[in-house]
């Protein structure tokens, strides 16, 4: 049982070391407010572990594990059906991961994970780099943007962690974005409700990794979906829909803006990034009902 | 009534886990264990065992699984041999120090590179500070029997430690032997249900695990383990005399084989026993003073045992199946020389490697070398290593 | 039911445990960092409780039945400015917090 110090309105603490502007803290809570205490955790060490506090101190008032960078699919997979032979079908395993530890080191468990059918609900909140360890490019940081390991813009494009998902024909996955949260809760819930694995791609705005002003955030999260660099779909038994329709994308300057991580991308380079984009947001929208 | 079963060292293990009623098994096929994890997958299907099975994708994957289901209460399998063991090594230590008493078979088995099939010790070897309890196994019977035993071992509330239960591989993995399997209500009452009490993943009763922990704080968590491994040796015991009067079969953490006067003995770990108990009949009737000691539980290491057993004798051979690069000796001789000190003669035989047979031979001529030393050998004697070609085994013709 | 009347045959007391685990929730006094805090200009605050919904900490509470109707938890806020930022009737300022001004 918890002793509780310190009072909260939801399952997470109010004063946790998350970044001032942090886009995880906003998802995590969200998050748990929608899925409730019936749940347990599944964390790796990166920034979400701060949640699981220090020493006998935590900031979570769920169960949970800290397990590996790479295995957080496998500890929420046994977990789950340590549960299930238990007869609890009713208690959450929830993943909670971040983009190195899912679509880097962590790819070969939760792809063994989404194979089996493991009833798992796998959220990736996806800062683009390996920020708790400083600002490490990832797999899923974007082309041309700077990471520590990228300082020239990185040189390749970003892995597609719904299309890997897809490919594993899961019962459901979907992207969202702190900049329209109705939506992401919607998700929350759906996956929430459905047996086997589900995994929701979550951008994470991280204004010590991206260089921006605190209070951006949101804003720059809004226009990541603006100009498509960031597009809010869902997948589920096999079909897309992409949520939101957009006529005319904006030119992805918008999207860069106040970012210090795009401020040396060429003109060649920002040129090649729309082009996919946009080509990318219509393919989407193409294969949408 | 007692009841007889043509098993191999693998089945036995499989045998053992499905009495113990395990709830969940996640097992990763490898070379020479891959049949436990078929067994154990045929049993489910059949309905023999109530299990859920989950098909994993790596070992690494397998021991992570076996934590997470074993944390939130009940009882798991898995197993595995060599580099699947090498790969589970980061999560290894997860169990260990979460405390989560997994038991586990390793079909002892060499490490590449260079690749290889066969039998030596390398593998476990490289995970004795790993904080899992390590128990060798003879033969098939002793398979069957040290797996169940495990159990009482590893859950007991105050050791709370994982036991690697080591077999060697194809050696007894794959040799059909003969041996007796106890009734169902005799495991059940011998290894009872599963209710360890410690960390644990329970909606009603939350709990985080395994967070960030201080500087301030790590050593004593450590302590807690090195106390768990202390009280091991007292619990082993305990369970060694339980299963003995139930079964009629003693086990003991370190067994002598006619060490009374010998003037030297052989240190074994694993099958390799069997043929140096043959080897010392042997020589016996010659009249030769010798005796043959077998180490069961390599961690915690029986030191106080050992030092007793060999009292007087002046010299030994350790027979080690692992390579133990650079260092004085290899694993088993630096346990057994810490233990007995200088004033004996204590060899390091490094044999067996890969699979290759510790025969008669090999221990008639580890005693030959014993024998024939004035002092200690100044390194590990390569006793079944053909030296003299060693270096020469391949030629490649290129441009230079 | 059995396991409501099992949690009240069984007491709850103090049991050790051994290895790492977290019991005490805690806050961490995250209010100590923020160098600009908010102020909410009431005037004009339509209560649409936009800033409440993307605190990344969860600090507001708006009570639609007063005029100054948003708190702010002072304890905890970092001062990220993100409540400033989104504030469709821009009435939030965020004001330095070592009073300079």
């Amino acid at each position: 049982m918890f002793n509780i110090k310190s009072e909260a309105k939801g399952y997470v603490a109010h004063g946790v070391s998350a970044c001032a502007g942090c886009g995880m803290e906003l998802i995590i809570r969200n998050v748990l407010d929608v899925l409730g205490n019936d749940i347990t955790l599944v964390i790796p060490p990166g920034c979400s572990a701060l949640f699981c506090g220090f020493g006998s101190e935590t900031g979570l008032k769920v169960p949970a594990f800290q397990g590996n960078l790479e295995n957080s699919a496998a500890y929420a997979a046994g977990i789950s059906r340590g549960y299930e032979v238990q007869e609890n079908t009713h208690t959450k395993v929830v993943a909670f991961a971040g983009d190195g530890g899912t679509l880097d080191i962590g790819l070969q468990s939760l792809s063994g994970m989404m194979e089996r059918g493991d009833n798992v609900l796998y959220i990736c909140y996806d800062n683009e780099a390996y920020m708790n360890t400083g600002i490490q490019g990832s797999s899923a940081t974007p082309a041309g943007a700077w990471t520590t390991t990228t300082p020239g813009g990185k040189p390749v494009c970003k892995k597609d962690l719904l299309g890997i998902a897809m490919a594993h024909r899961i019962p459901y996955c979907a992207s969202a974005s702190v900049a329209n949260l109705p939506d992401l809760r919607k998700k929350v819930e759906k996956a929430k409700n459905i047996y086997g694995p589900r995994l929701l791609h979550i951008q994470c705005p991280c204004p010590t990794g991206w260089g921006y002003h605190t209070s951006k955030s949101i804003e720059i999260c809004k226009n990541a979906v603006q100009t498509g660099a960031w597009v809010l779909y869902e997948y589920e038994a096999g079909r897309i829909k992409v949520n939101t329709k957009l006529k005319v994308l904006k030119p992805i300057t918008e999207y860069f803006k106040y970012q210090k991580r795009f401020a040396n991308i060429s003109k060649e380079d920002m040129e090649a990034l729309e082009t996919f984009v946009q080509d990318n947001y219509k393919a989407l929208l193409e294969r949408s009902e | 009534m007692t009841h007889y079963k043509m098993l191999d060292g693998n089945t036995a293990a499989v045998e053992a886990m499905k009495m113990a009623r395990v709830k969940l098994i996640s097992a990763y096929p490898i070379t020479p264990q891959s049949t436990i994890a078929e067994k154990l997958s045929e049993i489910v299907e059949a309905g023999e065992l109530a299990a859920a099975y989950i098909r994993v994708e790596s070992e690494h994957t397998a021991m992570s699984c076996a934590i997470g289901a074993q944390l939130t209460g009940i009882r798991t399998a898995t197993a595995t041999a060599s580099v699947g063991l090498a790969l589970m090594h980061e999560v290894l230590n997860v169990a260990s120090g979460c405390r989560v008493p997994i038991v586990m078979p390793v079909v002892n088995r060499s490490l590449a590179s260079p690749w290889s099939l066969w039998c030596d010790h390398q593998d476990s070897m490289a995970e004795r500070d790993s904080g899992w309890i390590q128990l060798y196994c003879e033969n098939v019977q002793d398979v069957y029997d040290t797996v169940l035993m495990s159990y009482r071992i590893a859950e007991h509330p105050e050791v709370l430690t994982p036991v690697m239960v080591c077999l060697d591989g194809f050696f007894l993995s794959h040799s059909m032997q003969k041996l007796e399997i106890l009734k169902q209500e005799q495991v059940d009452q011998f290894v009872g249900e599963y209710c360890v009490n410690n960390l644990k993943l329970d909606p009603a009763d939350p709990m985080v695990i395994d967070n960030l922990t201080g500087s301030d704080e790590i050593t004593e968590m450590k302590y807690q383990q090195a106390a768990g491994f202390e009280r091991s040796r007292s619990v082993m015991n305990e369970v060694f005399e339980e299963y003995a009067i139930m079964t009629g079969r003693k086990k003991a953490v370190v067994e002598g084989y006619r060490t009374e006067g010998a003037d030297a003995v052989v240190v074994t770990l694993g099958s390799m026993s069997g043929t140096a108990k043959y080897v010392v009949d042997q020589m016996r009737e010659q009249g030769k003073k010798v005796g043959a000691v077998k180490i069961v539980s390599f961690r915690p290491f029986p030191y106080n045992e050992l030092k007793e057993m060999l009292k007087g004798v002046g010299r030994v051979a350790v027979i080690d199946r692992t390579t133990g690069f650079g260092g004085q000796g290899a694993p088993l001789w630096l346990e057994v020389k810490t233990a007995l000190g200088s004033n004996v003669i204590i060899n390091d035989y490094i044999a067996g490697l890969a699979g290759r047979d510790i025969h008669t031979g090999t221990i008639q001529a580890v005693f030959e070398n014993l024998m024939n030393s004035r002092e200690e050998a100044e390194k590990p004697v390569w006793i079944d290593c053909d030296i003299e070609n060693a270096m020469n085994i391949r030629e490649v013709e290129r441009y230079v | 039911m059995q396991i409501q009347q099992e949690k009240h045959t069984k007491k709850l007391q103090k049991c050790k445990v051994y290895g790492p685990c977290a019991i005490d929730f805690v806050s961490s006094n995250t209010g100590s960092w923020r160098i600009e805090r908010p102020v909410i200009e009431y005037d004009n605050c339509i209560k649409c409780g936009t800033c409440k919904r993307y605190c990344p900490a969860d600090l507001i509470t708006v009570d639609k039945e007063k005029r100054e109707c948003i708190t702010i938890d002072l304890n905890y806020c970092k001062g990220c400015g993100i409540c400033a930022n989104e504030c469709p009737m821009e009435c939030i300022e965020m004001v330095e917090e070592r009073g300079t001004n």
